[in-house]
């Protein structure tokens, strides 16, 4: 008896814990606004990044110079993302609320991907500037 | 007999706790985190003796049963103080040190008692059901303590990012512990497939998770925790 409300309680708490440490990693690109440049690339129009969205922007920073500094950020969001698109799938049993909740943890890693890729083009631009004025 | 994701596991776990060391060094943070670092050097020392107790006695001895559940159940009351120590950190504008001080050492002294005097009444019957239940408390005890710490912080407002990172990342160990050791005494048939891989994964989560927030996460850098808890509109 002890072991099983131990098992749930400990259930709900490790559930909790692993969303705000995934925002918490999240969250610091929520205070970046998107430059026009990676809207230019990406095609995003409004403030919000599209849940589905995700899978194209990692495409996208994948074809960028790593910066070196971001790849255990992006593995991590990555994993989340790949959690919360499992539980979206499943969620027509739990109902709409959780497709709700899913979408929105989502839109906050697709959000974080288009952040990752303004940095990283910005790292390019930077680097090909750089080769021009060492060849002048 | 241990395959090569076991030592693969190991092998993660001791060079995540040396980013951690090496990250406390190098971000001169060694007086904030000592506990914290005394913790994942003791963590790597018993890794070591795991490994020395794999490599003479085997993997089913009774000499690696012993030493895996006694320094495990040793190593998770010397994590309550590194958790006493983020209790002070989040209290210290209070001036509540002394109060804090207090509370955690009976709160230790406690444990350590109970546990004493349980594996005292079970001594005829150390390596079965009994270990289970132990480490089982004692994480649990840890999910219940880092559960009030992350309560403190919110209601304190607390900012310091790395401070909340290292807490969650805690409590994401100790729950996920307490949970596979609960399972382990309600079905200990799902141990030798499932089970016994939480507690290794968890001891390359923790100091990666630390070593992480240590490297990237500077001391001065505010996330007011209240954004975390925001539901979907």
């Amino acid at each position: 008896m002890i072991a099983a409300i131990i098992c749930v309680m400990s259930l709900a708490v490790f559930t909790q814990f692993f969303v705000w440490y995934c925002r918490s990693i999240l969250a610091p690109s929520r205070n970046v606004s998107l430059s026009d440049r990676v809207r230019e690339v990406t095609g995003i129009v409004s403030q919000d990044v599209a849940p589905d969205d995700f899978n194209r922007l990692l495409q996208l920073v994948r074809l960028c110079p790593e910066r070196g500094d971001d790849r255990s950020e992006i593995r991590a969001v990555g994993l989340y993302y790949r959690i919360l698109a499992i539980l979206k799938g499943v969620s027509i049993m739990a109902g709409p609320r959780v497709a709700e909740w899913a979408d929105h943890e989502r839109r906050d890693c697709s959000y974080f991907a288009a952040v990752a890729l303004d940095r990283r083009i910005s790292y390019s631009r930077d680097l090909f500037t750089q080769q021009i004025s060492d060849r002048i | 007999m241990l395959g090569p994701l076991d030592y693969a596991l190991w092998c993660l776990g001791v060079l995540a706790e040396i980013a951690v060391v090496v990250c406390v060094i190098r971000t001169k943070s060694f007086l904030r985190y000592y506990s914290l670092v005394f913790y994942i050097l003791c963590d790597a020392i018993v890794t070591s003796g795991l490994f020395y107790c794999v490599h003479y006695y085997g993997y089913s001895s009774t000499q690696y049963a012993y030493f895996y559940y006694y320094s495990d159940s040793l190593l998770t009351l010397l994590l309550f103080w590194a958790v006493i120590q983020f209790y002070l950190q989040t209290f210290e504008e209070m001036g509540a040190s002394k109060y804090i001080g207090w509370a955690a050492a009976i709160m230790i002294v406690a444990t350590a008692i109970f546990s004493y005097a349980v594996v005292h009444q079970n001594r005829g019957n150390l390596t079965g059901r009994f270990v289970v239940e132990l480490g089982q408390n004692l994480y649990f005890v840890g999910v219940v303590l880092t559960y009030l710490l992350w309560g403190a912080i919110l209601k304190l407002r607390e900012t310091r990012m790395r401070l909340i990172q290292l807490v969650l990342a805690l409590g994401i160990y100790f729950s996920a512990d307490a949970m596979a050791y609960a399972l382990r005494n309600l079905f200990p048939s799902l141990e030798p497939m499932v089970l016994r891989w939480i507690p290794p994964i968890m001891g390359v989560w923790l100091p990666m998770a630390w070593a992480y927030t240590m490297a990237k996460v500077p001391e001065d850098s505010r996330l007011a925790p209240a954004r975390l808890m925001v539901k979907a509109q």
